[in-house]
């Protein structure tokens, strides 16, 4: 039987709602579900994490290098954990998940999975390829599976759970060579991109950040999260943290709005989960129409507006 | 001060993939390739870096079969002053990859590796960070910005939550994103002075590494196709459609 162990991404104290989705993953494989929390105070983190459906123990461990999560210092620690028999670690698959799986894979030498979006089998994944123009299965070999979950791809499980919750301690050498800085974050009082049900994006076409005004004062209107093609972050319109697509955030609303944005292959891979994916574009030709459930052509600048008011 | 840039021959970004009705793969042949889109980035950062002054010296290395010098010379016009191909006909994954640019590094005694944060084909994010593992050395991954001073690299990276600040002792490994810089155009006596400089040839053996039983690949599929929605030709009409099915 499966014995996995899914490592907590965390910020401020707080349980990244990647980590639930990742659950859902593990679900699927089947078998005991273990989530580690290493932090400075894991306490808080951790009993978030015990009321997560289908997991029957957190393990925590604490220390003050632990307090950000910094790749180089958090791997040693969780090749020790992982060599209490486990069968799977997983990794909520943000920015955080990607850039510590690999450097726990190597240190485990095997091979890793990365964004698992269905599992088959223990050992049997589809995971996307090619911008998700191509969805290859794989199949693990023998040994420990070292794998990022592709959140998108699965729900969030339940948290009427009370799992156990048992400190751990870990005899690892940390590196030195590693030294955390700063974090800027965008305090944004919207949505997050990443969780919300509505998010708007807009692309190249809007010119300018004062022009983003349309988007922002449309997107607030229905409740919705904010987003951005490549073009619009590269131009400066608004923040790197806001890209959706290959290499940005990958999403998953109910209802996703692409405005003045062509529909490029990498910006599409980003919102093929979408339920709905409506584009307003000026252009009838813009691939974005392939694969939008309504399409509007038109001018944004008249269109949002209109919607704005209109709702 | 050597700096390792580790290029990749991948399809081109604007190839449109076609899955092959079998679902062994995707059709690569008679298909235009370049240069990893990540890599060009790497390549330009480290040769933004020597002309600062900070490197002395770019190798630039792919690991893969006879195609991989295109790739090689392409990054000789950036600016490498030369190359290893590190030849294999097989199926180079991740960690066997790492292992060979480990190899490297360690080889070359490289003070920086500079890669792509994944590569287009495999979108598989791993190489950089498994180097780094398997080194024990510092990684900064996903990069916006690089500085370098002395044995140190102040590293900005793009983060989920924004953006992240790491120093790094030298050697590292340093990921690029996309917005790290834009790479040059290259122009023609670059190219042509490309052609005279040396590519050495190694095999995987050659730099003690072995090829593990990876992930196999069983089957290949196209995406699930969304079907066809419908043109609306007024706002109201679009506002109706959505709260008629319930999202607005
Ligand atoms: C390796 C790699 C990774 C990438 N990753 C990503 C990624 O993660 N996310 C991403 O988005 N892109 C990514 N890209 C970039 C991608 O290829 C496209 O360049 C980008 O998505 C284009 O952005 P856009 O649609 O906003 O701009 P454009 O392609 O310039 O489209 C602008 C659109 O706006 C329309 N328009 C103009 N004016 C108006 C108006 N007044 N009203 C309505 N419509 C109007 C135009 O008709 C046009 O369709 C990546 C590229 C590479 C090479
Ligand atoms: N076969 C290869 N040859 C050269 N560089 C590679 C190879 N495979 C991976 N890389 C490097 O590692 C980066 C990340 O690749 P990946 O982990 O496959 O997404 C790429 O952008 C390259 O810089």
């Amino acid at each position: 039987m499966s014995k996995i162990l899914i490592i907590a991404e965390h910020a401020e104290g707080k349980l990244n709602a990647g980590v639930s989705k990742t659950v859902a993953a593990a679900k699927g494989i089947g078998g005991d579900i273990h989530i580690a929390v290493l932090a400075a105070d894991p306490a808080g983190v951790a009993a978030e994490a015990a009321k997560l459906d289908g997991v029957a123990k957190v393990i925590t461990v604490a220390n003050p290098a632990n307090a950000n999560p910094v790749a180089a210092v958090l791997a040693p620690q969780i090749v020790e954990l992982a060599k209490d028999g486990y069968s799977h670690v997983l990794f909520p698959g943000g920015t955080f998940g990607k850039d510590l799986a690999p450097r726990v894979a190597a240190k485990l030498d095997v091979h890793q999975v990365s964004d698992i979006m269905a599992v088959h089998s223990a050992t049997s994944f589809d995971r996307p390829t090619y911008a998700g123009n191509a969805i290859t299965t794989v199949e693990a070999p023998a040994g420990i599976i070292v794998a990022t979950v592709r959140l998108a791809s699965f729900t969030a499980v339940g948290a009427g759970n009370s799992a156990a919750v048992e400190a751990a301690t870990v005899s690892a050498t940390l590196p030195s060579h590693t030294r955390y800085v700063k974090l800027e974050a965008q305090k944004s009082e919207r949505p997050d991109l990443q969780s919300a049900a509505r998010v708007v994006s807009g692309g190249r076409a809007l010119g300018s950040s004062e022009n983003f005004k349309v988007v922002y004062d449309f997107a607030d209107k229905i409740g919705a999260g904010v987003g951005a093609s490549r073009a619009a972050v590269d131009s400066g319109y608004v923040p790197n943290d806001m890209q959706v697509g290959q290499t940005g955030k990958i999403i998953a609303p109910e209802l996703y709005f692409a405005v003045g944005i062509s529909g490029a292959i990498q910006h599409l891979a980003g919102i093929k989960d979408a339920r709905t994916i409506v584009a307003i574009n000026k252009d009838p030709e813009a691939p974005i129409f392939e694969v939008a459930d309504f399409g509007l052509v038109g001018d944004l600048f008249q269109v949002l507006p209109e919607m704005t008011s209109k709702l | 001060m050597k700096a390792l840039v580790s290029v990749k021959r991948v399809v081109d970004y604007n190839v449109r993939i076609q899955v092959k009705s079998d679902g062994s793969g995707v059709v690569t042949d008679g298909v235009k390739h370049s240069m990893n889109p990540f890599d060009e980035i790497a390549m330009e950062e480290a040769v933004r870096l020597k002309e600062k002054g900070k490197i002395t010296e770019i190798i630039a290395v792919t690991i893969g079969g006879a195609k991989g010098e295109e790739t090689l010379r392409t990054a000789l016009a950036f600016g490498a002053d030369r190359a290893i191909h590190i030849k294999d006909d097989g199926e180079i994954q991740p960690l066997t990859a790492a292992k060979a640019l480990a190899a490297a590094m360690k080889k070359e005694d490289a003070k920086v590796l500079l890669c792509g944060k994944q590569a287009i084909d495999d979108d598989a994010n791993q190489t950089a960070q498994m180097v780094a593992s398997l080194l024990d050395i510092a990684q900064a991954t996903f990069a916006s910005k690089v500085e370098i001073d002395g044995d140190k690299a102040t590293v900005v990276r793009e983060v989920d939550a924004g953006l992240e600040t790491l120093e790094v002792d030298l050697p590292a490994v340093i990921s690029a994103d996309l917005r790290l810089n834009e790479p040059r155009y290259l122009k023609l006596p670059d190219i042509m002075k490309a052609k005279k400089k040396p590519i050495e040839t190694v095999s995987l053996g050659d730099l003690g590494v072995t090829l593990a039983a990876g992930l196999k690949t069983t089957k290949t599929a196209p995406p699930p196709s969304r079907s066809k929605g419908v043109m609306v030709k007024t706002v109201d009409e679009l506002v109706d459609a959505l709260k008629a099915k319930g999202l607005l």
